[in-house]
């Protein structure tokens, strides 16, 4: 198969009981519970079958020794994870089981080991070089002991999180045309029982042993060479994979699938774009809706207590060009709450009706809770801040916290409303935010102990110009061009702290140019963000003065988290084409 | 993934085989590669093609780098090493361009070529001059190795900018700010930016930022001294967008002797 296995050991008896005793002293710190008996131990990661049969037999005595002598001194097998697990993954703040941290969203580490006081102490522990190139916007996950990340170009891999030395690697082999949008990205994985979850620029979804990378089972979900394709990292619920596919420039029709993660059959699927018969169908004009886009390219939370996923959606195609699809186009640039069984949709809320500036509303939804009222909240691209019942899906407030000329007024529902001279025209003129919106793909963070909603933000305006395109499959399909407006230089970047209660933005810190990096919050008193010079920032989540900072070396797109082992916690960020951790000295 | 040379061997011959456009004169396919145009070039070319400021105006009847349709083809295709021309899909956002449409866009530069301004009609020897004497140019910029360090090097801007650029930064050189070092992974340039910095034994830095980040700053002063401050260890820190260098009205640099400096720059860019 496809997979360049480099890192594991290759010779027939080259060492067994030396491997066997680096497994284990390498995984140390984890909890001893998980061990049944010596046999289990012989069935993990780096003791692979083939070669404990090609062993010679006195080996295999001192084999036998050794391994008994390391597992009682240093046990190393990794317990499964499952669902329950994920849905209290509070309790255990030194894993990051999910691509947010937790079910909710809120990118929050119950750690505090490292905190305001002491932050400024805080070293590099490890750095990982991938080897690949491009933007890294992978969130790593870390589950007892072992960091499991994506790179460009669909690689996997595992590493030991306490020392960076990797474990396996997967890369997947991508066709020479395949259609990513916008750089050859992933960000991130899933995990549940012992496997991995990618999803790869070809739109396949791949489950992966989590101790060797050894693929389980392959499944294709769509077509790339009409424009499918997955960068998104999946979510996990109950025994289902859940995943929206990209490729909102290339005129697809949208969709989020589930499948079981035991066989990778599909469970069910809900189509962004409705067909004929179905509600929201009549928002489309003629047979716009066959290539009516409204990707789900970025990974949605969970409520356990309701049973419902909610997946955010993105722009219609083609993107920045309105006129051939009249109507609201639904259900792009919205929230969907799904039973997370069926996939059958209990409400929506669309945030930008008949886009034509490409603001995706796929941006992380936060489950927020105040004054006992069960919320949902997001950081939209089009500039505004909505919080919304998630119960019902109904509107609670829509803030602008950022610069946006595309709205003076609201509708009925409170929903912000597009000015006519917001579209784009055939001589271009300016609208802000510009095409990349007041925040993109960089997760944000909701600290429960300030109350604060954290979001890299940006204020950049762009020169919108149409540029009517026809539609042919797997070809780009814009319908307009856009570019930054010099004007409206220089373009500014914040991480902005912003209040969900009130919609008003507390504190904010500005960057020297805009960031793509995303935010952690943690029980330490910390938020961390990245920015695009390099810098790797501890900030004081009150004041939002930074406390202590790192240059990578390599601009940030990717989402940091925090985990422990052996009882220290650790801070990591992907920058450039590497991993880093950080922790105390 | 970089292709086999042979691959790209073949290619490279199938296309060079097609001299002529086969769209040429084609004005459906013209009005086509003007949306084309607009979605992939017009960023650094400008909406009508003739520069946006960042790229050269390609509506001059005499480019630097392709004449013929088929060389045009291959500019495109496979973009022009050590400047910011990019090969065709190479930007990140998927397949690129087809052939096709490679070829409306040729069809449409064509069909503006026809609106081209003359070439300059200035006194390229006397722009030397001036550059290099009383216009003062040369304290600040560079020309073939010859000049100052502390604006952007002009070797090769007469061949990448336009005309009308090249003006509007001698009379208007802040409304536009130069781009300085571009980092691989950054999405933003360095631009010229003016930095007042005071350190904190009270001495007074002026310059052009080289870069800056949140915490640090590497700028030159007029004496081209590089200084690299942390910018906590500093009493003040001041950047402005109002450029380094003077504003040169008609008074001190008349419309004709400016066209002989642009002349000359052209010159010297077409090389």
């Amino acid at each position: 198969m496809s997979k360049p296995r480099q890192y594991a050991p290759t010779t027939k008896n080259a060492g067994v009981a030396e491997i066997a005793c680096f497994s284990t002293s390498d995984a140390r710190g984890v909890k001893a519970l998980y061990i049944r008996s010596t046999f289990a131990a012989l069935k993990g990661p780096l003791f692979h079958k083939r070669r404990f049969i090609h062993a010679r037999t006195s080996t295999l005595k001192s084999v036998a020794a050794t391994v008994f002598a390391c597992l009682v001194i240093i046990p190393f097998a990794t317990a499964q994870v499952t669902f329950e697990r994920l849905v209290n993954s509070s309790k255990e703040p030194q894993n990051w089981m999910t691509y947010s941290g937790d079910y909710s969203g809120r990118r929050f580490s119950g750690l505090d080991q490292i905190n305001t006081k002491n932050v400024g102490s805080m070293a590099a522990k490890w750095v990982y070089q991938t080897g690949a190139t491009g933007k890294m916007e992978t969130t790593p996950l870390v589950v007892d002991g072992i960091l499991y990340a994506t790179a460009q170009d669909d690689r996997a891999f595992a590493l030991d999180a306490r020392t960076g030395r990797p474990i396996w690697m997967y890369q997947r082999q991508l066709p020479g045309d395949i259609r990513p949008c916008c750089g050859r990205v992933n960000r991130g994985m899933a995990i549940l029982g012992d496997k991995v979850f990618l999803g790869t620029l070809d739109a396949h979804l791949i489950a992966l042993d989590a101790k060797t990378g050894n693929v389980v089972w392959d499944i294709a979900a769509a077509d790339y060479r009409a424009g499918y394709s997955f960068t998104v990292a999946p979510l996990a619920v109950k025994n289902l994979i859940v995943i929206g596919v990209s490729g909102g420039e290339y005129g697809i029709r949208g969709f989020i699938d589930s499948y079981e993660a035991d066989t990778g059959r599909r469970k069910w699927r809900f189509y962004t774009v409705p067909g004929p018969g179905e509600p929201g169908h009549e928002s489309w004009e003629g047979d716009s809706w066959k290539v009516g886009g409204a990707p789900a390219w970025n990974t949605g939370t969970y409520d356990a207590a309701t049973n419902q996923i909610f997946w955010p959606t993105g722009n219609p195609s083609p993107s920045n060009r309105g006129a051939g699809r009249a109507g609201d186009n639904l259900y792009s640039n919205s929230l969907l709450a799904l039973n997370a069984d069926t996939g059958k949709l209990n409400w929506y809320f669309q945030f930008t009706k008949h886009d034509e500036h490409d603001w995706d509303a796929t941006q992380v939804p936060v489950l927020v809770d105040s004054s006992g009222k069960k919320l949902i909240a997001q950081a939209n691209r089009n500039g505004f801040f909505y919080v919304l019942d998630r119960v019902t899906g109904k509107l609670v407030s829509a803030t602008e916290y950022g610069k946006q000329t595309w709205s003076g007024t609201k509708d009925a529902e409170g929903r912000p409303a597009a000015k006519k001279e917001a579209s784009p025209t055939l001589e271009g003129h300016t609208v802000c935010p510009g095409a990349l919106g007041t925040t993109n793909f960089m997760p944000p963070t909701y600290d429960p102990q300030t109350g604060l909603f954290y979001v890299t933000a940006r204020d950049q305006c762009d020169i919108f110009s149409t540029a009517p395109q026809p539609y042919e499959a797997g070809h780009a399909y814009y319908g307009s061009a856009y570019f930054p407006s010099e004007e409206a230089r220089p373009y500014l970047g914040f991480l902005k702290a912003i209040d969900p209660a009130s919609g008003e933005i507390k504190q904010k810190f500005q960057h020297t140019t805009p960031t793509w990096s995303g935010t952690l919050s943690t029980a330490g008193g910390l938020v961390f963000s990245g920015d695009a010079e390099g810098n790797f920032i501890a900030f004081d989540a009150t004041s939002l003065k930074p406390l202590w900072h790192f240059q990578t070396g390599g601009a940030v797109y990717a989402g940091p988290i925090a985990f422990a082992v052996d009882g220290k916690e650790y801070v990591a960020i992907a920058a450039g084409s590497a991993i880093y951790a950080f922790g105390l000295p | 993934m970089s292709k086999p040379w042979w691959v790209v061997g073949i290619v490279f011959l199938a296309a060079a085989t097609v001299a002529q456009n086969p769209l040429a004169d084609d004005a459906k396919a013209a009005r086509a590669g003007e949306y084309e145009f607009r979605i992939n070039c017009a960023l650094c070319h400008g909406l009508g093609a003739r520069g946006g400021g960042r790229g050269p105006d390609l509506t001059r009847a005499v480019k630097k780098h392709a004449h013929s349709d088929a060389e045009i083809f291959q500019v495109i295709s496979n973009g022009i090493p050590g400047t910011a021309m990019p090969a065709n899909g190479t930007n990140g956002q998927g397949v690129g361009m087809t052939e096709t449409e490679i070829w409306q866009i040729i069809a449409y530069i064509r069909s503006q070529e026809v609106k081209a301004a003359a070439n300059p009609s200035g006194d390229a020897a006397h722009g030397k001059e001036l550059f290099y004497g009383d216009a003062t140019c040369s304290m600040c910029h560079m020309i073939e190795g010859k000049g100052g360090r502390m604006g952007p090097d002009l070797t090769s801007v007469g061949g990448s900018r336009t005309r009308e650029a090249l003006i509007e930064s001698v009379r208007n050189p802040s409304r536009r700010l130069a781009w300085g070092l571009t980092e691989s992974t950054k999405e933003f340039p360095q631009e010229y930016e003016s930095v007042t910095a005071v350190t904190a034994d009270g001495k007074q830095i002026k310059g052009v930022t080289l870069n800056e980040d949140s915490f640090t700053v590497q700028l030159m002063d007029s004496g081209e001294h590089v200084y690299l401050l942390e910018k906590n260890s500093l009493k003040s820190f001041q950047k402005s967008r109002e450029s380094a260098m003077p504003k040169y009205e008609t008074e001190s640099l008349s419309d004709k002797e400016l066209e002989d400096i642009v002349a000359f720059l052209i010159g010297v860019g077409a090389k």
